[in-house]
């Protein structure tokens, strides 16, 4: 026989906000910070994580590097790169031969100094062959790229990154002009197009390609015939990238002729694994901050709890009031259950206006990426209405089941 | 038929080892129309005895029938229902929510019996107008007197219509002449509208405005069976 009449129970709750202002204001800020840092500290988490996959796609995709060098030789850890093993010839058979391997380019150089007209730049200028770019994956915005008589003729041309464009001509359209490089004459045939900064913090652009015979007879030398630094290379998938290691592990092991119990004098590196790894400690890192963002709308649940059970008890005369005059069970729940809610729901909104506010902010200020994705939205509003129904409703419980007598003789 | 009729009424109370008896197998019946003071000395079981017939206690032994239903039998809902249509309260301390003003605490009761908003406003400000209190509907209470706010009480308990106001110490807190102002308030609705009234009171001079006087003693009834 139970008739609640619930238009009326809403405004007594909301009355009953209204009336008391001040302790509405303290169980809302609870939430409000709570639901706010969970929706900030996961936006600045997914946006570092979406930097940092964007870093690794502009390295290329599929990417193994062949380094010279054993990584451990004769049981003492060498660095690798310490002796020069590797070849143009090792380079060009592994595009030829592997067939896991879709492209290989080497690479040789170094520091250099360049210049053009009055302008001076000290940058990376690295010997390669036309294959580097589809390694990389990398468009040109103008001009073109080497070709294989750039490389048998060992030309003096190059390819320019946006950084060194920016830094040595200013205004001026690069193609066609000459700079140098360690004093000798290059023509620039082409530029390439921004890909920004690197997953360990380097810029891409700051670099000079120029073919790679050019670069081992004319501006840096080599230790022997046809020596490159490191080889890299293109598999065909990402599926194909341990059958590419594979086989480019036996074919250099017979090149350089090692025999079976022999170690091998290069290292290979599958750069994908290594990106991953540290996309891995990105994504650790988003759930460690939204760990502790939870930890604070915890918190918050708690602060509406406390306000909920204090509000209930310091009201139990007004409760006992209502009995006497014919409130029934659910009147008294649902009153404390209508306020709990209205006020975890306005401190949810508020929470989540506050929260991208925050996230925009601390785009805007520190340059960080930040990333409001919908999931923290309605993990944190979801979350705040479950506490405040929760912490809500137990003391209404407590309350509805008093005896009038002891709810009105309650001091 | 008696309004209320209570027999062999008992409450004790357990407190650890001792056990108390506030009540103790009273028996006694109400009239339709009675106007009874109920006195006795501090702690004889006056209060015990109103909560209970007011259906804000249950007592330990006994049986209770109010307007011909057993009280005893009744659900927690029941008995609010019991409390919302028959019984209106008067109480010592005024008992009005705070920072509420006097015509929505009137309205209160008609709240919980789903009457309807402009139903419930007329029906609220004509009790306020019974008591005298029309011009003061959006006074909050603590912008009223004692008296002012003891009137808004007894409109409170008139606006249901329920057969039975159950004051305890109703002017308690008040002096002289505003207790009997209040006094001659309910002698009126006990008159003008055959509204049925137990006070409690330590006054002589304020039982002296009831036909009918109960004296407690010990948890029972010692004189006005
Ligand atoms: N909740 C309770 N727990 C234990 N004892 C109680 C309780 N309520 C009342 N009593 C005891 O019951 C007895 C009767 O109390 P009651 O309040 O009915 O007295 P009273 O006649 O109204 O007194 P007064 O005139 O002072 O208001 C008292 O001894 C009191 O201590
Ligand atoms: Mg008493």
């Amino acid at each position: 026989m139970t008739m609640i009449d619930i238009p009326s129970t809403i405004r007594i709750s909301l009355r009953a906000i209204r009336v008391n202002k001040m302790r509405s204001a303290l169980t809302m800020l609870g939430i409000i910070i709570g639901v706010g840092a969970v929706i900030t500290m996961i936006s600045v988490g997914s946006g570092a994580r979406q930097r940092i996959s964007e870093q690794i796609s502009s390295m290329g995709s599929n990417l193994i590097m062949i380094l010279s060098g054993a990584t451990t030789q004769g049981g003492i850890r060498m660095g690798t790169g310490t002796q020069p093993t590797l070849t143009l010839g090792d380079a060009q058979a592994i595009q030829r031969e592997c067939p896991a391997v879709q492209y290989s380019a080497p690479t040789h150089g170094g520091t250099a100094q360049v210049i053009f007209g009055n302008q001076n730049w000290s940058t990376a200028v690295t010997g390669t062959t036309p294959e580097m770019l589809y390694v990389r994956e990398w468009q040109l915005t103008e001009g073109r790229n080497f070709t294989n008589d750039d490389i048998r003729s060992a030309a003096k041309v190059c390819l320019l990154g946006k950084t060194v464009v920016e830094n040595l001509f200013g205004g001026i359209d690069p193609l066609g002009q000459v700079i140098r490089i360690k004093k000798v004459p290059f023509t620039v045939i082409g530029v390439l197009e921004s890909k920004g900064q690197s997953p360990t913090g380097q810029d891409q652009d700051d670099v000079i390609y120029i073919p790679v015979t050019t670069s081992q007879k004319k501006i840096f030398g080599t230790p022997f015939a046809g020596s490159v630094r490191m080889i890299m290379v293109k598999a065909k998938s990402a599926e194909d990238l341990p059958l590419a290691e594979n086989q480019i592990t036996e074919l250099l092991r017979q090149r350089h002729r090692i025999g079976p119990r022999q170690e091998n004098d290069f290292t290979v590196r599958n750069l994908t694994q290594m990106m991953e790894a540290q996309e891995q400690s990105a994504k650790v890192m988003t759930m460690l901050l939204a760990a502790i963002a939870s930890v604070s709308l915890l918190v918050g649940g708690i602060g509406i709890m406390n306000i909920m059970l204090v509000s209930v008890t310091e009201r139990t005369r007004e409760i006992g009031i209502r009995m006497a005059v014919g409130a029934k069970t659910w009147d008294i729940r649902l009153q404390f259950i209508i306020e709990a809610l209205t006020l975890s729901i306005i401190g949810g909104i508020v929470g989540i206006i506050i929260g991208i506010g925050t996230s925009e902010l601390i785009s805007s200020t520190s340059g960080w990426n930040t990333l409001v994705s919908p999931f923290s939205v309605i993990l944190a509003f979801g979350f705040s209405v479950l506490v405040g129904v929760f912490f809500g409703f137990y003391p209404a419980y407590k309350a509805s089941m008093l005896k009038p007598i002891d709810a009105l003789r309650y001091e | 038929m008696a309004l209320i009729d209570v027999s062999g009424l008992c409450k004790t109370y357990v407190m650890g080892e001792v056990k108390l008896n506030a009540l103790c197998g009273v028996t006694t019946s109400i009239q339709r129309g009675e106007f009874i003071s109920i006195m006795g000395p501090s702690g004889s079981g006056k209060s015990t005895f109103m909560n209970i017939i007011g259906c804000l206690d249950t007592p330990t032994e006994g049986s209770y029938r109010l307007d011909g239903i057993d009280v005893r039998g009744l659900s927690r809902d029941q008995l609010a229902e019991v409390r919302n249509k028959k019984i209106g309260f008067v109480f010592q301390g005024f008992n009005l929510l705070p920072r509420t003003s006097a015509i929505e605490n009137v309205e209160l009761p008609l709240i919980y019996s789903a009457v309807s908003g402009k139903e419930r406003f007329e029906r609220a400000m004509e009790a306020l107008r019974v008591v005298g209190l029309q011009d003061r509907s959006h006074h909050m209470p603590n912008q009223l007197s004692g008296g002012q706010q003891q009137r808004v009480a007894i409109a409170r308990a008139l606006v249901n219509r329920a057969p039975i106001i159950l004051a305890d110490e109703p002017t308690g807190n008040l002096d002289t002449k505003t207790s009997n102002e209040i006094m001659e308030l309910l002698v009126t609705l006990n008159q003008d509208s055959g509204i049925t009234i137990v006070i409690v009171t330590h006054e002589a001079d304020i039982a002296e405005y009831s036909k009918r006087k109960i004296r407690f003693l010990d948890g029972r009834i010692v004189s006005g069976n």
